[in-house]
């Protein structure tokens, strides 16, 4: 039982932070140009 | 070359220089601190390099700040100041990067970045979350905790779940109080209240009671149905953001000419009638107006679905919409914008379109007869229960909760959209983008076939018919000359003869609403108008031959005698194959065009459509259709033009050629892109067997209710139960919807992959490949006795 105290918060942290981290990339405008993106990573510089 | 024009402007490259400009600076819109954003739709652009080129290129103009290039939408996005850029015009800089592009206008086109996408994406996201954890803590429960690891997992799940649901189920909620509102029940509406009903239980029942709850329950069920949602919104966005990519607009000002002869460019709404507007050479008449000085061709085909070009001369009335060819021309404004011909087309559009609101579609119908069984059925167990246990309405709200989450399940919300996204991502690759849903749904019913003429059935391109007179040498210097000019009539006779090598000829003009004039081997050569030509021929010409040919270009040596170039417009290759083909799957056909009789009859019987009517107006079109709706029939009508813009909106379901105007594109169902007509057969069977897919999952969703609903009136079905068939029957619907993706994968349209593109400017006058003439078997031979 102790260890719960520890391990459900771990999940539940590692769940929101993905949440946050795909949030955040969305309003970031990281999806707005997926096709764009997919050819950019050729570009040299 | 040089250009002859009948009203000489002094310094006519500064002006259009400025004109450029104050147009660029129309569309700009105001970023705060002095910035301005341009946007610009490039559809040429396709690769890195191309990024490259535009985002650098337009860097290094002076005044920019940055440009930013997106692949997906093909729109560059130009931050600039002004005072550091005094003539800015983005437009010619790509074109000097070499890209063709056009000014997208905030103005004209709704521009807002897919908000709702954005907002349904984030509760998607939301509802994983949740649904993932719960689910997780759910499955320890399930297996068999102590009950005080099973207390505290329950009220872990809570805190998540409440959030979550209250957040996630936002769309739901808000569609269902809008459905209520109107005294109506969609399939929104047993979906809110499962989800809100399942989370007050569990409230209580992780709070006080010993039952287990059903947190994962109505997390879940938002998760599945926000799939649905999402992937159906994506579907819409996508045709719609391919749709704008071809956008070539109407203009959106004119440089007007002031009293003075100073010019400006100003919007469309300041045009007053009786102003005096400039239009170059290549663009649209902005508004329905009279020439008042200029010669110069007309391409009125987009407008009312005449073939052949018109001669432009000083008292002619043009529509708004008109493509003016050779030679700028000054004309007089009749009207003002809102009243102009397209004004009035969109007025008519608007009626038209009302015919088909009542059209339900069938997820509605659906949830029409659905959602009183579920309440009733959910009602009627709760009643039932409350009688058996003689009063424990704590049991029975358990049971009813379980009927109402088993009943809406995911299959049956899930069971229409994923069928139509997949059809929709089978018909995009074959080169048919689909606006909604309900255009699906109305094609498979569809049991009539109505086409344009010009530009639908035909490219709206004119070839050369027949060739009158002349020596093959004649032919050449014909078609050598013909090569320099940028009339549609005058392209087509470059194929005259292809061998044009050694023919050199010298001081070539071209005269605006003429044609051709050159010297070769010392004389004088025309090539254009009849009566021009004749001027120079033979005294003795021969008179026009008569045949079924929309226009005619003559050529003569100074002297000799008349070569008459008798053109048609040329039908799509596979237009008789397609209409056969149509004819077999059990469609009547016909023809409704803005055309004279001649040409329609030639083209209705080279294709093999009996029932073909000529010169129709835009209202006449519509009252056709809305006789042949009104005799029972499912009208699907496929058109182009401005003139058809009506008769799309009007037909039960519609279908334009990428290549056709912005509202015949706008007003359509379905718009396809390639040179032929072989997509509308294949969107037909793709949109019946999506109807088929359809039908069979809404019989797997009710397959299952009819299983599991007693299980849950009878109080059998726990939430692990619940979420197992849930899944499971999601599964299945999805599995059957991608079988779709095999539908007529045998005809290949167009090369998967090909986004649909198309010039900014060009319209019907940019020469085709001459492929398509010489696989047309022997298009020359068309039309001549």
């Amino acid at each position: 039982m102790s260890h719960l105290v520890f391990l459900i918060p771990i999940a539940l942290g590692l769940g929101a932070l993905g949440l946050v981290a795909f949030i955040w990339s969305l309003r970031n405008g990281q999806y707005d140009d997926l096709d764009g993106a997919a050819e950019r990573i050729l570009d040299d510089d | 070359m040089t250009c002859c024009s009948s009203s000489p402007v002094p310094n006519q490259q500064a002006l259009k220089r400025r004109l450029d400009h104050e147009r660029t600076l129309a569309a700009a819109h105001d970023l705060g601190n002095g910035l301005l954003q341009t946007d610009l739709i490039v559809p040429a652009m396709h690769c890195v390099a191309c990024i490259r080129t535009i985002e650098t290129g337009m860097g290094a103009l002076p005044g920019v700040e940055d440009a930013r290039a997106n692949l997906s939408t093909r729109r560059v996005s130009v931050r600039w100041r002004p005072e550091a850029a005094a003539d800015a015009d983005f437009v010619s800089a790509l074109a000097g990067l070499g890209f063709e592009a056009s000014l997208y206008d905030h103005a004209n086109l709704a521009s807002q970045a897919d908000e709702t996408g954005r907002r349904l994406l984030i509760c998607l996201a939301v509802a994983g979350f949740a649904a993932a954890n719960v689910m997780l803590l759910s499955v320890s429960v399930w297996a068999g905790a102590d009950a005080e690891t099973q207390r505290l997992f329950q009220l872990i799940s809570g805190l998540i779940a409440v959030p979550a649901s209250v957040f996630a189920g936002q769309p739901f909620y808000r569609s269902a109080l809008a459905a209520l509102r109107n005294r109506r029940l969609n399939m929104d509406v047993p979906i809110s209240l499962a989800v809100l009903l399942a989370l007050g239980v569990s409230i209580y029942e992780a709070l006080y009671g010993t039952h287990e709850t059903w947190f994962e329950a109505s997390v879940t069920l938002l998760f599945f149905l926000l799939i649905g949602r999402y992937l159906d919104h994506m579907m819409r966005e996508r045709a719609r953001s391919a749709i704008l990519q071809l956008s070539r607009l109407m203009p959106s000002g004119a440089s007007k000419l002031s009293a003075s002869g100073d010019a400006s460019y100003v919007p469309l709404a300041e045009l007053q009638a009786g102003d005096s507007i400039l239009v170059a050479a290549g663009e649209r008449v902005p508004v329905d107006a009279r020439i008042a000085s200029g010669l110069s061709d007309l391409d009125r085909s987009l407008v009312n679905g005449e073939s052949a070009a018109v001669q432009a001369r000083p008292g002619l009335e043009v529509e708004a919409g008109v493509l003016n060819l050779t030679g700028p021309l000054t004309l007089e404004v009749l009207r003002p914008a809102d009243r102009s011909f397209v004004a009035n087309v969109i007025t008519l559009m608007e009626a038209a379109s009302q015919s088909n609101s009542h059209h339900v579609r069938i997820a509605d119908r659906t949830a029409a007869l659905y959602a009183p069984v579920v309440h009733i059925v959910s009602a009627a167990s709760f009643i039932g229960w409350m009688v058996w246990t003689g009063g424990d309405w704590y049991t029975s709200l358990n049971v009813a909760i379980a009927v109402l989450i088993i009943t809406c399940p995911c299959a049956l919300a899930l069971a229409v959209p994923i069928a139509q996204v997949v059809a929709a991502n089978r018909l995009f690759r074959s080169g048919v983008m689909v606006k909604d849903g309900a255009a699906l749904e109305r094609l498979a019913e569809a049991d009539t076939v109505v086409f344009d003429k010009t530009g639908t059935l035909t490219l709206g391109e004119p070839r050369i018919a027949s060739i009158h007179g002349g020596s093959d040498e004649e032919h050449a210097v014909a078609a050598m000359l013909a090569r320099l000019s940028t009339h549609p009539a005058a392209r087509a006779a470059a194929s005259a003869q292809s061998a044009t090598q050694g023919v050199l000829v010298s001081d070539v003009q071209e005269l605006a609403g003429l044609g051709l004039e050159a010297n070769w081997k010392g004389r004088k050569v025309r090539l254009g108008r009849r009566s021009w030509v004749s001027d120079i021929a033979r005294s003795t010409a021969a008179p026009a031959p008569k045949t079924m040919a929309t226009s005619e270009v003559c050529f003569a040596v100074a002297g000799g005698d008349i070569v008459s170039f008798q053109l048609s417009d040329t039908l799509r290759t596979d237009a008789a194959t397609v209409v056969g083909k149509l004819r077999n799957m059990g469609f009547a056909t016909a023809i409704l065009s803005g055309d004279a009789a001649g040409p329609v009859e030639a083209a209705a019987a080279q294709v093999g459509i009996e029932s073909a009517a000529s010169s129709l107006t835009p209202e006449g079109k519509t009252a056709r259709v809305e006789e042949l709706r009104a005799s029972g029939r499912n009208v699907l009508y496929v058109g182009d033009g401005l003139n058809d813009a009506p008769a799309l909106a009007a037909a039960n379901v519609s279908m334009a050629p990428a290549s056709g105007s912005d509202i015949g594109r706008a007003s359509a169902g379905l718009v396809f892109t390639g040179k032929g007509l072989a997509a509308i057969p294949v969107a037909i069977e793709v949109a019946r067997a999506t109807g088929k897919t359809v039908r069979q999952n809404f019989a797997l969703a009710i397959g299952y209710n009819m299983f599991a609903v007693p299980l849950a009136v009878l109080g059998y079905v726990t939430p692990l139960i619940a979420a197992l068939a849930m899944s499971s029957s999601s599964i299945l619907v999805v599995a059957n919807s991608l079988r779709l993706n095999l539908v007529a994968r045998h005809q290949a349209i167009m090369p998967a992959g090909q986004a649909p593109r198309d010039s900014t400017t060009g319209d019907k006058t940019q020469p085709s490949s001459p492929k398509a003439s010489s696989d047309a078997g022997n298009p020359r031979l068309e039309a001549v006795k």
